[in-house]
């Protein structure tokens, strides 16, 4: 009973406080560099796209906003064919970032995208795509991954040797 | 039974298994990768590795491989101990430090046996600093994506390749950390059944490369239980869809038939499924398409005009039986000229009345001594041709069990056997893929080889005595009547591949002879399609040729035609004729063909993809495929089409409605009202998903079209659901759309769903027998008339697994496989006409002619000649032709 | 003749004056629950975000009345009405000033507390009609709470009645010139302000609506207007037990005469409403059994021993 009532006068002493709400949109919150809002498709240091069409990220959105189609260009490289997010169904959870293992999707500072045609809502791979590297520079998942995409020779990736030579018969 | 204990807890378990197979029976995780329920045990991975204790005393136990341990009376092991957990993830670290961690490229990502072994030994951090090892991949054709970084060599892929398949160019090579799993030069590989490297494989060195056009993960397929329709055997398949294109087909688990494995074109002959010739609307002649042509339809219809209908061995027993109902049973003729329907009745003949059991797929592989005559089975129905090869090794094995060697220890067994192959007889006209484990085989033209029958069948009947004269094809004829007659399960094999109904009957006689002695026989028939003996039992007025005469005689006649490209059947100048002199000609058919421009109305129908329906195999196995997704264009099943017209409405009954009335008309089909569950079949109240639980894009795949989600289609045929919506458990076993297991991913959840593992399903293996043996059956199918025509040559078709599949052989993939067509010929054939060398040789036939390149083939006996079945050269031909040969 | 007309601008005064302040209520809460929670609150229709109150009173006249097609139509429909009525008919009874009174009753006491008791009928008939489970446990709740804490509410105020020796709310004011009952009668203060708190269920009582697990309780099916007589019905409530405890134990228009009679009354009114949402913003809703016992086994039997103490010293003084 007497804790409600000291709950009560602690409450009531709020009222003195400074606000912690402000006036949006008159006065801009400040946002920090890597706060989550809407998502990019970024490039790696070659500038080609970082998407490899992986789909995790579309699996782990919570919402289902994200689909896409694999495809392949001459070298085998695999890359969206399309890559579509509904965001008037993204609740920017940035789950899709972190699922993601090429730091191609990232999300970045700006969440004003207030539309009064939903369809407006619906971003292609044309509107997601940036032309940098976005949050994490120098990283190319081909140059890691153990597939040579006509970015590297089989072998030559980082931590890898030579390819063997089946023939040899040195034990 | 024998008394286990596992983490000390009691189990009765089945003698005679190994305590990997116990322990996933009994449903435990335990890791493994060299073992598979197949092929089992060699104990190469050290993946499986439990701590087996000595009695209840023994505290410190040893560490052992579960797959190498014996499930005997008292054997006491434990899983979750820390010994044996330390040395799995410590193996499963091993194991992976050359793996190249690229799973997010890598298409058996989402499904790989090897992320859930990692995943469930608690694997999760690399420790290893060092530089990874690499390897340089080979094309292998296009339908196998090689990727030799991601081996963990548990050498399953050679286990399967060669010694299961009886594939000779694949190989493992190099030593110690080089080893290296392929062929010995970059080139297509070979085997028919190639394509179960990527299901075997645990991890993603050998994937689908059909799948890799158009990759989707597995989770964001929609699947649905399907039945291969590529040949007769009926291999269960599971088909998979994504954005409205069919992206795969996959083994369906059915221990009567396919067991774990599918034949390549099967697994890779679907993409017809999405070709851009696929009819999608309902069209008149040079008129409307859409609606407004199935209106005109109806508005035809009406004035009840004479009416004929073809029937098509391609088509489900729905669609045949309601074509049946809207034209009447005596104007129901079967689709496929007379000498093809005349094998394939004759078949059902003598497994209708005769005495000796049919045996399925599976039992196929418990034969020991085996004889083909005129059929072959690797080019006309593959799959069997891999169950008489696990058959072939059957006698051979006894001799490592008299070692007391366990039936599942694989290696120890290969060790003793050294290859050898049982008793197996190949009598064909040409030299078939299986007389490389054949113990003698015998080449001749159909007289010949009907003649070499019946002297078995005496021989059996009679001893030494009934045979008169000694030449090869005697020597040939005792050497099998006696390897038949020592045997207790002698399999003779044969089927409609020479178009000879005295081929068929004087096998069944062969197999009579065994019964009265004694035996147990089996009798096993390939028919041409996948649905040849349920169109057979169907029962009709005639075949094509009858129709054509009808239609002749008749001018004011309508012809339904249900999936049949008549140019296919039937020579040019019949299909032609047929088409012109019919008033109208409604054709119900999925894709564009010769026949379809030649039509007045098409109606679009769904292939197996796009439609319900139930196929009837080459055993008399009647089994349910079901519709994998809805279409978004006019495509409906030919037996709503037919329902449609039948009963003038816009819309067709369910799919059930159809089953009951076709069981009430044909009493033969009566048990098919119990193959499956029924459409309003609910587990508690929901239906069974086709989608994942993590089926991915809900919200987003129609949102470039319209933002907002549209209502999904909802399923009045099946129980299925077309979302992921509905009951997460395990289905009913005829309606299993896809494998999942908490912790198993990959396709080896198939051992959750069985009752133990390499077993029947839980619920019984889907399918109905229709046809049994008759206890009071014949025994005799004496047929003494093998009609020769004019000409010095019996034309025989070949077969070929590729290129014969009339609708398989439209997919890309399959097509870079078929062959030139050519006609074979021996040497002395050609010497014997003075061609010797020719390229190009023309041969004349009674109706026609045909300008084909040469191809010499010595084993072909000097009277015979070969065309390609069902190739574009050769289509409509019905065979046997007879002919001479020219030059060019 | 006269007399006649002043009633009737009385009563068209009272009528209008609990509607208003009510209605003004959405804005007050709303405004006062940010104030307390560190927020800006409703800052966007007219300065300070007055007009708040015309912008959510338009929305809910023009929201679409929906009725669901599996509600007993007759019963859902009367139901938000037997609230807004009982509670304006209990003003009725309020002096808000010398001779500012509807009807001067000399049962004015029993009149609220019959009235009141009206009041659960429309959270179990709410609850009933709406023929939803979340709605008919809403309504359970409400009615046995209502029911309970009735009871004190009675028992609360005997000790006040003792005091004054009378039920007529003129009275009591004008008994409380000496001293104002809060101190003679503080514990019958305490468990009136608790069990009326419970009867206008209110937060931390809210039980028959917790939206947390009910939905929204009785209300569940309701829109449009008839959602928004429950919700005015509520804040009038919070309006009819403030002006109560104003006149029972806070002497009601009484106080110094630099300010007139009315002004007082309306001071101490809203000082009370504030603390309603005062209580709101601050404490969680307890248990339903908690709710429960805490009435039945602390609450009663202070009432029942403040009825005896009261009634012993009345007694003896006299």
């Amino acid at each position: 009973m007497l804790s409600s009532v000291r709950s009560l006068w602690l409450v009531f002493l709020k009222m003195f406080r400074k606000r912690v709400t402000i006036k949006y949109p008159e006065e801009k919150p400040y946002l920090a560099p890597r706060w989550r809002g809407r998502i990019v498709l970024t490039r790696d240091p070659d500038h080609n796209e970082r998407c490899v069409a992986c789909n995790l990220c579309a699996a782990v959105c919570p919402t289902d906003c994200i689909s896409l189609q694999a495809t392949e260009d001459e070298n085998d490289r695999r890359y969206p064919e399309f890559f579509r997010i509904n965001f008037s169904r993204c609740i920017f959870c940035g789950l899709c970032e972190d699922a993601c293992p090429t730091y191609a999707i990232q999300l970045i500072p700006d969440f004003e995208m207030g539309e009064y045609n939903r369809q407006s809502l619906v971003y292609e791979k044309e509107d997601l795509l940036i032309d940098g590297m976005g949050k994490y520079h120098g990283y190319s998942f081909y140059e890691q991954a153990g597939v040579a995409v006509g970015v590297k020779p089989k072998g030559g990736g980082e931590n890898e040797s030579e390819p063997v030579d089946v023939r040899t018969l040195i034990p | 039974m024998a008394k286990v204990f596992i983490d000390n807890k009691e189990y009765e378990v089945p003698n005679g298994k190994n305590m990997l197979e116990v322990c996933l029976s009994l449903g435990m995780d335990l890791t493994y990768f060299c073992w598979h329920p197949a092929m089992h045990s060699v104990g190469a991975c050290r993946q499986c590795a439990v701590t087996q204790y000595r009695d209840e005393n023994d505290t410190r136990g040893k560490l052992t491989m579960a797959c190498m341990l014996d499930a005997n009376e008292g054997t006491r092991i434990s899983i979750l101990d820390q010994k044996s957990k330390d040395f799995r993830a410590g193996n499963i670290e091993a194991l992976m430090i050359n793996h190249p961690h690229d799973c997010p490229v890598c298409d058996e990502g989402g499904e790989c046996h090897l992320q859930d072994m990692t995943v469930m030994s608690g694997h999760n951090y690399r420790r290893y600093r060092f530089k990874k090892r690499t390897h340089l991949n080979q094309d292998l054709g296009p339908f196998i994506k090689h990727e030799m970084n991601r081996c963990i060599q548990c050498y399953r892929c050679v286990r399967f390749y060669n010694d299961y398949a009886g594939g000779k160019d694949f190989g493992v090579f190099a030593s110690s950390g080089r080893v290296y799993f392929g062929r010995s030069e970059s080139g297509t590989l070979e085997s028919e059944f190639s394509g179960n490297l990527v299901e075997v494989c645990p991890t993603g060195v050998f994937t689908d490369k059909t799948l890799h056009k158009h990759y989707t993960r597995k989770w964001d397929l929609t699947s649905a239980p399907s039945v291969c329709h590529q040949c007769s055997v009926g291999c269960n398949t599971l088909a998979s869809e994504r954005y409205g294109g069919l992206r795969r087909i996959m083994t369906r688990y059915n221990g009567d038939v396919n067991g774990y494995f599918l034949c390549d074109r099967g697994r890779f002959g679907y993409e017809y499924v999405n070709d851009e010739k696929r009819l999608t609307r309902a069209a008149q002649k040079e008129n409307t398409s859409g609606p407004e042509a199935f209106a005109s339809v109806r508005k035809h219809l009406a004035s009840s005009p004479k009416m004929i209908g073809i029937g098509s061995p391609r088509a489900s027993l729905e669609s045949n039986f309601m074509l049946k109902q809207l034209v009447g049973a005596e104007n129901f003729y079967q689709g496929i000229p007379g000498t093809e329907a005349g094998a394939v009745n004759t078949v059902l003949e003598v497994l209708q009345n005769g005495k000796v059991k049919t045996p399925s797929l599976k039992e196929i592989e418990s034969y020991d001594t085996i004889f083909i005559l005129g059929e072959d089975l690797t080019n006309a129905a593959p799959r069997i041709a891999l169950s008489l090869r696990q058959a072939a090794k059957n006698l051979p094995r006894e001799k490592a069990y008299a070692l007391r060697i366990q039936t599942w220890n694989d290696a120890a067994i290969r060790e003793v056997v050294q290859g050898e192959t049982g008793p197996f007889f190949v009598a064909t006209p040409y030299a078939t893929k299986l007389e490389d484990i054949a113990t003698s085989s015998f080449h001749g033209d159909t007289s010949s080889l009907v003649s070499l029958g019946k002297k078995i069948a005496a021989h059996i009947r009679k001893g030494e005595q009934g045979l008169a004269n000694h030449d090869e094809e005697t020597g040939f004829a005792s050497a099998t009547a006696k390897a038949l007659s020592s045997s207790q399960k002698p399999l003779i094999v044969s089927g409609t591949g020479m178009m000879s109904k005295a081929i068929i009957r004087v096998a069944a006689s062969i197999a009579g002879a065994l019964k009265e002695a004694g035996k147990e026989p089996g009798l096993v028939f390939a028919v041409p399609e996948a649905n040849s003996m349920g169109l057979s039992m169907m029962g009709a007025a005639g075949a094509l040729e009858e129709a054509a005469d009808r239609v002749a005689k008749e001018n004011d006649i309508t012809a339904v035609v249900l999936e049949t490209d008549l140019f296919y059947r039937t020579d040019k100048n019949t299909a032609t004729g047929f088409l012109n002199r019919c008033q109208k000609t409604i054709l119900l058919d999925t894709l564009e063909n010769q026949t379809t421009p030649e039509v007045d109305f098409i109606l679009p129908a769904g292939t197996f993809a796009e439609s319900d329906g139930t196929l009837v195999n080459n055993e008399g196995r009647a089994q349910r495929y079901y519709q994998v997704f809805q279409p978004k264009n006019e495509m409906k099943s030919s037996w709503a089409w037919l329902d449609m017209m039948i009963h003038n409405t816009e819309d067709a009954r369910p799919f059930d409605a159809i089953v009951s009335e076709m069981a009430e008309h044909i009493p033969a089909f009566d048990k098919i009202k119990t193959l499956a569950p029924a459409a309003d079949y609910r587990i508690g109240t929901q239906r069974i998903p086709r989608q994942t639980h993590r089926f991915s894009g809900r919200t987003s795949i129609n949102a470039n079209v319209s933002v907002h989600e549209p209502k999904p289609p909802v399923d009045k045929d099946s129980p299925l659901s077309y979302t992921m919506e509905g009951y997460q458990g395990q289905p009913p076993s005829a309606d299993i759309p896809y494998y999942w297991s908490p912790g198993w991913n990959s396709i080896q959840s198939i051992n959750k769903y069985q009752i133990e593992v390499g077993g029947e399903l839980h619920g019984g293996n889907p399918g109905i027998r229709l046809i049994e043996p008759q206890e009071d059956g014949a025994t005799v199918f004496e047929e003494n008339i093998v009609s020769a025509g004019k000409g010095r040559f019996e034309i025989l078709p070949a077969w070929d697994i590729f290129g014969s599949g009339e609708m398989s052989a439209l997919s890309p993939a399959v097509a870079k496989r078929i062959p030139e067509a050519a006609v074979s010929v021996s040497e002395k054939a050609l010497q014997g006409s003075g061609l010797s060398g020719a390229e190009k040789i023309r041969i004349n036939y009674h109706s026609g002619d045909i300008v084909l390149p040469v191809k010499v083939d010595n084993s072909l006996p000097d009277n015979v000649l070969l065309f390609p079945k069902g190739f574009k050269e050769t289509a409509g031909m019905q065979f046997p032709l007879y002919g001479d040969i020219a030059g060019v | 003749m006269n007399e006649i007309w002043v009633h009737i601008l009385i009563i068209v005064c009272v009528l209008l004056g609990t509607v208003t302040i009510a209605a003004g209520l959405i804005y007050v809460e709303r405004k006062m629950l940010a104030v307390w929670q560190q927020r800006l609150g409703p800052n966007r229709v007219g300065p300070f975000g007055i007009l708040q109150v015309v912008a959510d009173m338009i929305k809910i006249f023009f929201k679409e009345d929906w009725i669901p097609s599996f509600v007993d139509k007759k019963v859902f429909i009367i139901a938000p009405t037997i609230i807004m009525l009982s509670i304006l008919m209990s003003f009725s009874i309020v002096p808000f000033a010398p001779g500012w009174v509807v009807a001067d009753m000399n049962v004015g006491l029993l009149f609220f507390l019959a009235m009141s008791s009206l009041g659960a009928y429309t959270i179990i008939l709410a609850g009933w009609a709406s023929n939803n489970k979340y709605s008919l446990l809403g309504g359970v709740r409400g009615a046995a709470q209502m029911i309970s804490y009735e009871v004190f509410m009675g028992l609360s105020l005997m000790g006040v009645v003792l005091q004054a020796g009378s039920f007529n709310l003129t009275e009591i004011v004008n008994a409380q010139k000496g001293m104002w009952f809060v101190i003679p009668q503080f514990v019958g203060f305490v468990i009136f302000l608790i069990a009326g708190v419970a009867e206008t269920h209110r937060l931390p009582f809210d039980l028959p609506e917790a939206e947390s697990e009910l939905v929204a309780g009785y209300h569940s099916e309701y829109s449009g207007m008839k959602f928004g007589m429950f919700f005015v019905g509520e804040y009038l409530g919070i309006t009819l037990v403030s002006s109560l405890i104003t006149v029972l134990f806070f002497g009601g228009w009484l106080g110094p005469s630099f300010l007139p009679p009315i002004i007082w009354f309306l001071v101490k009114m809203f000082a009370f409403i504030l603390f309603f949402i005062l209580l709101r913003a601050t404490l969680p809703r307890p248990r339903y059994d908690q709710l429960m016992s805490y009435g039945w086994k602390l609450l009663l039997p202070l009432a029942l021993l403040n009825v005896l103490v009261t009634g012993a010293i009345v007694l003896s003084t006299n």
